[in-house]
Parts: structure tokens; C-alpha cells; sequence
């Protein structure tokens, strides 16, 4: 139930987190501690138990599929590190 | 005399605005320039706009000179927690990543204070993206808490709860979503209101973990955080996790008194390891309100020891996912690179602070294929646990008192060197984040070396009335909410 360095390193790649080789040791520990402490649920009986996915009951409303302003290219565009006239400019994706 | 109406609360400075008394550029000057004076010890905010605040007073003041000025916050100097969008003002979360980012519109809470005409002098410091329960975690340098300034104003709102504990500003805005607004208002001596999940949209506001998250104020009394509330709830078309209800009158709601009211008091937040003094405040509070007509009932909250447990699981792994997106391609931070995904990670990496990336390793684990049935899912299904624990008590009890927070204000690096001490400090006020309720802190003494202790009442699905109700009889009957910390 504790977390290897390996196993930090994978997750690691799943969250899209570059981690230094003193970073793994360190999360390994930690995490592992808090798994440790979050073992305590494996103890009670959640046989029947429906999950919870918010606190409320409540299910997602409904609209009316019509078209509604949202932001213009502009201002979807203005935060951008790299804009480009109609999108987002990023390094290549495979190397070579 | 604007100088000693930051010394007061918000109902009299809205009342001190409306006689013509002060006009509210006066009263916004002398926010900001107490803000100049007093945060550099504090650093309570991240920014302050003061020409944006100088001509939303200027409009203010026009309006009330046309006679339209009609709502209470009209012209009222307040902060908003950095993690509500803003249009055309920073937000950064006080995070790395989001340095410089402005938003392109405004959080629906903002444009809702801002349609009642309060004045937004700032942005408040935080824990970066709202993780933590102490305000260290911002990348831009704590908050120091106004009773002790070797102290933690408590978190993630830290910011908020200062600015307002030392009368920077008459109210300010927090989210809460394992305590964040709850706790720090019991560290530093104020009202910390959080409503129903649902009751406030969270249109515009950072994501954290969207199933607990919710929009919270701070008040020096019940009543400034009631008129702060009501000003921010209502049902919005562009959340749907927003409520329909109407919003009821919850400044009326707030006069009715404890006579007859039925709290219950549950035997598991009072654990060992507690602050012995803190116990006691809390305790005589739960006295004085039997002495107002309360009827006090021991109750128990069963599944309350495995709440924590919960929340770091589903927060964290909801986190993972709403992080996501800050990956450099759209918005925010971007870190050199060769390859998308070296800039992806390498951008992730620099831009986000230790405790973020902790959780978003906790969560992305604990949603990962062949673990996500033994960790995430059965942490849902002890959430259920814990929701049917409030359904039972609230047949029986009207209200639930607790302590807000374990200890009082702790130490600036004290609680670093272990992650799940800092985590054990929302022991409880995270359940309520876990059934959706509302609940609020309240002064309810100090311990002998000064600092403020909270008392939080819990309420049922869309009991905001009566969670202020009775916040509100107990104030009323106490002098801790006239406290102010000593002068920085």
C-alpha cells in the first residue's frame, strides 16, 4: 500500500509532472504516509452504500440547446503565451 | 472619522454612508491608505487596485446623490480572495503558473458585488490554488495573522480573514472547501460564513475540487456576513451545480433568538489532542446559549474520525483533474521546451508549488487504473456515511455547535514538516464540506495569551437562516466580536 519509486515515477508521468530523483524519494515517503492514514476506510463496511458524487442529490439540470455568446477569439486568444492568429502555437510533439 | 469607521463593522459604515456622513472615495482612501500602512507586516493582499476602487467609489457617490444607491454594500470598500476572477485585474491563485494572468471576465460572485455596488479595493493572499490550511503555500510569501504576527491567519483564506480581523476592509470573499473560510475566521476572531454546496454559483472561481467548493464571506459580525451572503447567492444558469431557491431574508432570519432552538452538541469533536482551552470556550459557549432557551443535545456524528480521509482523497483526486489544465498551452506560465510534453511537465513542475503537486500526486494515484475502486470510489460511499450521519441528527436537532478549529493560531513553519499535521487542522469543519451544508464560525473567546478561538454551528441542507440565527443570538449576548488585534 506505500508507494515506490517507481510507482511515484509513473504517476508522476499520468499527472504530466517532471520530478527531480531527490523529489521521488521525498513524495515516495509522504505519500505513503498518507495512504497509510486514508487505510483506516478499508475498515468500515460500505456493502450497499451508494457513492456520493457531491454533497447535494441533486442530478444536472437541463437546457435548451440554443447557441449563447461566449468569449470571442480575442479574449480567448489574449492570455496566450504563443497566439497565433487562430490558435495556440506549441513546441512539436515527437522529437527529431 | 473614516479612519474609526474601519475600526467598525459594515452595517455601520453602510449606515454611516447613507447619512451622508461620508462619502465612500473617503471612506476607500482611507482603506487603501491603511492597507499601505499596516499589510507590509501582514501581506494580507496580493494587490491592491486603487484606481479601479477610486472609480467604483466615484460611481457610487454619483449614485447616491441621484438616490440610487439602495443596497447596503453600495460604496462599501471590500476583497475579493485571489482565486475569483476578475475582469482585466490579475489573479494568480498565488500561484506561480497564473503570474500576470487576467481573467477576461468576471466571476459571477464579483459581477454580483459589484451590481450592489461594493468597491473591491483588492486582491487577497491565499494557499496557492486554494490548498492548505495555513496561507504558507502561497508562492508570493504568507500571511501573518493580525493577533500575533509570528502566527498563521489560518487557510486557504488567510488573506480575507486578516484583511478583515484587522480592519483593512469591511468584508471580503473566501472559498471553502474543506474549512478555508471556517477555520481562518476562527484563527483570527471573525464571522466565516459558508453557505449550501450550491448556494452561490462558482462560475469564475478557480476550480479546486468541484464537488466541495463553495464561495464563503467574512464579517467582523453575523450581520456583515449576512448581507455579504445574500449578495453573492441565487441561483445562476451558467452553474449547473447552482441552486434554484430563492435567497430568504437572512438579515431578518438572524434576529429571531435561540429560545427553543435544539443544538446538538456531537461527542466526537471533542478529541484528545484538542486544545484544552479551546475545549473550554467552546463549552461555555454551548452554556451560554442553554442560557438564552437553547435546548442542548449530546448527538453523535458516527463517521465523523473518517472524514479527513475522505476529503483527501476525493479533493485531491478532484484537484488532479481540475489542474489539469494548466499546462501552458493556453494561459498562464510556459516553460521552455523542445517537445509539447517536456513543456507540459516542465511547465507543471515550475509553475506549481510543493503542496499542489503533492495533491495532484495523491489524487492522479488514487484515480489511477487499479486503485481508483479502493481508494476513490469507496471514499464516495463514506462520504454517503457521513451525509446520512447529519440526516439523522438533523431530525433531532435544529442546529449542530462544535469547535471550529482544534488549536488557535499556530506557529509560521510549525506545521511544515508533516503534511497530514497540517491536514488534521480541518478535522472539523470538513465533513460539512463532504454532506454539502452550510456551516459558520463564530468568536467565542481567547485563550490566555491572546488568540481568538471560533465556535462553528452546522446546519441542514439550505439552513443558512438558522445556522445565523443562531451564530447571531450568541454574538449578540457575548462582547468577543468588539475585539481588535493590537496595531501593527
Amino acid at each position: 500500500m506505500g508507494l515506490t519509486r517507481e510507482q511515484v515515477r509513473h504517476v508522476a508521468a499520468l499527472a504530466r509532472l517532471a520530478l527531480a530523483p531527490d523529489e521521488e524519494e521525498r513524495l515516495s515517503r509522504e505519500l505513503t504516509r498518507i495512504l497509510e492514514y486514508v487505510e483506516q476506510l478499508r475498515g468500515l463496511d460500505v456493502s450497499g452504500v451508494e457513492p456520493s458524487a457531491h454533497g447535494s442529490g441533486q442530478s444536472a439540470p437541463l437546457r435548451l440547446d440554443e447557441v449563447r455568446p461566449g468569449l470571442d477569439r480575442a479574449q480567448a486568444l489574449a492570455a496566450a503565451p504563443q497566439p497565433l492568429a487562430d490558435g495556440f502555437a506549441v513546441p512539436r510533439i515527437l522529437e527529431g | 472619522m473614516k479612519v474609526e469607521l474601519l475600526d467598525g463593522t459594515l452595517e455601520e459604515a453602510a449606515a454611516a454612508l447613507a447619512r451622508g456622513d461620508v462619502s465612500s472615495e473617503e471612506l476607500v482612501r482611507a482603506a487603501i491608505e491603511r492597507i499601505a500602512r499596516r499589510d507590509g507586516a501582514l501581506h494580507a493582499f496580493l494587490r491592491v487596485d486603487a484606481d479601479g476602487a477610486l472609480a467604483a467609489a466615484r460611481a457610487s457617490d454619483a449614485r447616491r446623490r441621484d438616490g440610487r444607491a439602495t443596497a447596503l454594500l453600495d460604496g462599501v470598500p471590500i476583497a475579493l480572495k485571489d482565486n475569483f476572477c476578475t475582469l482585466g485585474l490579475e489573479t494568480t491563485c498565488a500561484s506561480r503558473i497564473l503570474a500576470g494572468w487576467i481573467p477576461p471576465c468576471d466571476a459571477h460572485a464579483t459581477e454580483m458585488l459589484r451590481r450592489a455596488g461594493a468597491v473591491i479595493v483588492g486582491k487577497t493572499n491565499m494557499d496557492e490554488f486554494a490548498m492548505g490550511s495555513s496561507s504558507e503555500s502561497s508562492a508570493f510569501g504568507p500571511v501573518r495573522n493580525p493577533w500575533d504576527r509570528s502566527r498563521t491567519p489560518g487557510g486557504s483564506s488567510g488573506g480575507s480573514a486578516a484583511a478583515v480581523a484587522a480592519g483593512l476592509v469591511f468584508g471580503a470573499t473566501g472559498t471553502d472547501t474543506g474549512g478555508s473560510v471556517r477555520q481562518p475566521a476562527a484563527l483570527t476572531g471573525i464571522v466565516g460564513v459558508k453557505p449550501t454546496y450550491g448556494r452561490v454559483s462558482r462560475r469564475g472561481i478557480v476550480a479546486f475540487a468541484s464537488s466541495l467548493d463553495q464561495v464563503g464571506v467574512f464579517g467582523r459580525t453575523v450581520r456583515d456576513a449576512a448581507i455579504q451572503l445574500a449578495a453573492v447567492s441565487g441561483h445562476d444558469p451558467l452553474d449547473s451545480t447552482s441552486l434554484p431557491q430563492p435567497v430568504p431574508d437572512w438579515l431578518a432570519e438572524t434576529e429571531k433568538g435561540a429560545k427553543g432552538l435544539r443544538v446538538g452538541v456531537p461527542r466526537e469533536y471533542f478529541v484528545e489532542g484538542m486544545d484544552s482551552e479551546v475545549e473550554r470556550a467552546v463549552r461555555e459557549a454551548v452554556e451560554t446559549l442553554r442560557g438564552l432557551g437553547a435546548e442542548i443535545r449530546e448527538i453523535s456524528l458516527p463517521h465523523t474520525p473518517y472524514a479527513v480521509a475522505v476529503y483527501y482523497l476525493v479533493a485531491t483526486a478532484e484537484a488532479s483533474s481540475n489542474l489539469a489544465r494548466y499546462d501552458g498551452v493556453r494561459f498562464g506560465m510556459r516553460a521552455g521546451a523542445r517537445t509539447l510534453g517536456e513543456m507540459y511537465s516542465q511547465t507543471r513542475r515550475q509553475g506549481f508549488g510543493e503542496e499542489v503537486r503533492r495533491r495532484i500526486m495523491l489524487g492522479t494515484y488514487a484515480l489511477s487504473a487499479g486503485y481508483y475502486d479502493e481508494y476513490y470510489l469507496r471514499a464516495l460511499k463514506v462520504r454517503t456515511l457521513v451525509r446520512r450521519d447529519f440526516e439523522r441528527a438533523f431530525a433531532e436537532v435544529d442546529v449542530v455547535a462544535t469547535p471550529t478549529s482544534p488549536v488557535p493560531a499556530f506557529r509560521l513553519g510549525e506545521r511544515l514538516a508533516d503534511p497530514l499535521q497540517m491536514y488534521l487542522a480541518d478535522i472539523f469543519t470538513i465533513s460539512c464540506n463532504l454532506a454539502g451544508l452550510p456551516g459558520a464560525s463564530v468568536p467565542c473567546g481567547f485563550t490566555a495569551s491572546g488568540l481568538p478561538v471560533g465556535l462553528q454551528f452546522l446546519g441542514p441542507m439550505l439552513g443558512e437562516g438558522t445556522v445565523l440565527q443562531a451564530a447571531r443570538a450568541y454574538e449578540r449576548e457575548t462582547p468577543w466580536h468588539a475585539r481588535r488585534p493590537p496595531e501593527a
